[in-house]
């Protein structure tokens, strides 16, 4: 079944982490540019797989694991900081909180 | 023709043929059990139930839908107009996609082709299962927000919140049967099972177990003797995950009208209602797989080949049933208790038995301490399952504390 | 032959779920077009012979990460209020430009440096998932040469759960006299 080359899935991989890189850096919405962090380790954990595959063992498969729980745990914690952003300041715009305080 | 069978191979047309056969199979199911189970609630109620379309009202439920073709496809003007089609087919495909690993029966010969009757033999079959059950929430969720309104917005909330909170259960209540078979395939897991406990010698040598144990020899090896904890969980979980009562809170229409389909009607609704009842099948079915034997049973010299699709279904039918009969007695539960009982119940619960059967069944241990954890635990387990809301006894209710004047 | 078709549609759809994620007004959009991409992405994971990765990208990100993400974007009611108003001169040029950039020269290596990566050990992999098997490979490596990283990960989600329990506890009259606090919203999902 694995026919298409690496360097095609390492193309996509690489075009998707660019898409996150230039969310996070336009918009402007916290829980929106959250979400294009996450497209960013997506992209990185086909990247690991590929590389996975190209070197014919499971390592690579293993830290896609580890980024899939470093994952989980940063989303809960940041999603509770925007919440209490929010309950202060009734937004989500990342330019709301610019002064680093209250 | 045969250039073309070479170009997409065997392999390929047998897959396509099995996905259309189980998805016709299916559709047929949910007909027969929504006539199943207004037929059984009626007789619960002493009514009679659908009784004029076909013999006994069979056809009451094609009636019923063509009626649903029919009706105007209604959006609400605050509907978003996407999510709001999107909802209806994502409540219902990851429910018939999880069918692919359920396997209804052993090994068919064509010749010399075999085809196993399972849709997939995944090596990673029952995380295929929760991972389209973990895709079922979005149809709800994207139901309750696209429709631009209330009482769906609180529906969908709780149905996420729900959701969650009992996946993790579902998910943990999978992994002693994963430890106790060895494999995470579907397939294997019912070939575990085979056989009967009389090849069983964990209680060899203990003077009055051994006794008790051997009168049961000739019951079949199924997981739910030795995991019936798992199933329970496993159980109630499954419940959680079909939005059903007595976990129907996303939908509970004494609160909030119908929840996450209020503003759903005609063809959508009725893939809303499609959707939910091939998870109910499915939760059975995979009841059944994994606790129940799957397809095992005794097969007769006459049509061997069907006796397994026969047992499969007949416990199939067995579980609907069960499910049936707990919407027909069980009362809706509050939220809280809904979440208390994930929560503080059910995961810490399956996390013990996981434990548990660890110990059990690892090879290394000294058996007396394997039996001796396995005791203790069981116990343990039990106590802490049956021992109910501490807070129920001593705590004051919310209504009262604020009308009594403390808060 | 397949295996083509079927990476072309798994790319078409990653990518333009991607773009569309950029173009998304609302948030509870863009999340569906995430959700979209990962379960693109799970494919690719399939037809690379990672299954048990592709199982666990759906289950965790598909179904727990962005459950979550949805859950509080609804919660919160910030799905229709983005300002779209940028404070820094040039910043969106730059950042188009800048990942343009970024995008061209990762697909540039990828494409070229078969030399630099070495040989295409494809064949290994498809050995090892036949015997003994995917999830029992990378049980063995998980379990065996990174078992300190697996522990250090529970230590994290431990510490990522008391954070979260600390953040997103909200102090009102019921908790302050004493009874029990009402349940938080956040969940631990791993």
């Amino acid at each position: 079944m694995t026919e298409v080359a690496p360097g095609y899935y390492l193309a996509l991989a690489g075009l998707m982490f660019s898409i996150g890189v230039i969310g996070a850096l336009v918009r402007r919405n916290a829980i929106v540019i959250f979400m294009f962090i996450e497209l960013m380790l997506n992209a990185v954990n086909l990247m690991f797989v590929t590389f996975s595959r190209i070197r014919g063992s499971v390592d690579g498969q293993i830290l896609v694991f580890f980024v899939l729980v470093v994952a989980a745990a940063e989303a809960v914690v940041g999603l509770a900081i925007i919440l209490v952003i929010v309950r202060r300041r009734s937004s989500a715009n990342v330019d709301d909180v610019s002064l680093l305080r209250w | 023709m045969s250039a073309i069978l070479d170009f997409i191979g065997v392999g390929f047309i047998v897959a396509l043929v099995k996905a259309l056969v189980v998805f016709a199979a299916l559709l047929l199911t949910t007909i027969l059990v929504v006539w199943f189970e207004r037929k059984v609630i009626a007789d619960m109620q002493s009514r009679v139930g659908p009784s004029r379309w076909g013999p006994f009202g069979l056809l009451q439920t094609l009636a019923d839908g063509i009626k649903l073709f029919f009706k105007e496809d209604f959006r609400p003007q605050g509907a978003d107009k996407w999510a709001y089609a999107l909802a209806p087919v994502l409540a219902m495909v990851p429910a018939i996609l999880g069918f692919a690993v359920v396997p209804v029966g052993g090994v068919l010969g064509f010749g010399d082709t075999k085809v196993g009757l399972v849709g997939s033999d995944l090596n990673v079959g029952i995380l295929y299962f929760l991972a389209m059950g973990s895709l079922n929430v979005y149809g709800i969720v994207l139901a309750g927000w696209a429709s631009g309104s209330k009482y769906p917005l609180l529906g969908g909330i709780r149905s996420t919140a729900q959701l969650i909170s009992y996946e993790t259960s579902l998910g943990l209540s999978l992994v002693p049967i994963a430890l106790v078979a060895g494999s995470l395939s579907t397939v294997q897991i019912v070939q575990a099972q085979a056989g009967t406990v009389g090849n069983v010698t964990f209680f060899d040598g203990i003077p009055i177990l051994e006794q008790v144990s051997s009168l049961f020899k000739f019951i079949p090896n199924w997981f739910i003797w030795s995991q019936w904890p798992a199933f329970a969980i496993f159980f109630i979980s499954g419940i959680a995950e079909t939005n059903r009562a007595p976990f129907d809170l996303p939908e509970a229409e004494s609160e909030l009208v119908a929840g996450y389909h209020t503003e759903y009607s005609g063809i959508r609704f009725a893939l809303f209602f499609l959707g939910e009842y091939v998870h109910v099948v499915l939760i059975s079915a995979m009841a059944v797989t994994l606790f129940f034997g799957g397809w095992d049973g005794p097969i007769f010299p006459f049509l061997s080949w069907l006796w397994p699709l026969i047992w499969f279904t007949l416990k199939t039918i067995a579980f609907v049933y069960l499910f049936v009969w707990l919407r027909a007695t069980m009362p809706r539960l509050r939220y809280d208790r809904l979440m208390w009982l994930g929560w503080k119940r059910l995961i810490p619960a399956a996390l013990l038995w996981i434990m548990v059967t660890a110990v059990v069944n690892t090879a290394g241990i000294d058996r007396g301490v394997r039996l001796a954890v396995f005791g203790a635990l069981f116990l343990l387990v039990l106590g802490f399952v049956i021992r109910g809301d501490p807070r129920q006894k001593t705590a004051v209710s919310p209504q009262r504390r604020v009308s009594s004047g403390t808060a | 032959m397949i295996a083509l078709i079927i990476f072309g549609a798994v790319f078409v759809f990653a990518l333009g779920c991607s773009i569309a994620m950029l173009f998304a007004k609302n948030a509870v959009h863009t999340a569906l077009f995430l959700v979209g991409s990962q379960v693109a992405l799970a494919v690719a994971f399939l037809l690379q012979g990672a299954h048990f990765v592709a199982a666990v990208q759906i289950i965790i990100y598909a179904g727990a990460i962005m459950v979550l993400f949805l859950f509080v974007v609804m919660l919160l009611g910030v799905d229709r209020s983005e300002v779209l108003v940028e404070p820094l001169p040039a910043q969106r040029q730059l950042a188009l430009a800048l990942g343009a950039l970024l995008a061209a020269g990762i697909t540039y290596i990828a494409l070229t440096s078969v030399d630099l990566i070495g040989a295409d050990r494809t064949q290994d992999l498809a050995a090892i998932n036949r015997n003994p098997g995917n999830v029992l490979a990378v049980a063995r490596t998980l379990f065996s040469r990174y078992l300190l990283g697996f522990e250090a990960t529970s230590v994290l989600l431990v510490a990522a759960i008391v954070g979260v329990m600390v953040l997103a506890r909200r102090v009102d009259s019921v908790t302050a006299l004493g009874a029990e606090a009402p349940s938080s919203e956040e969940r631990e999902v791993a």
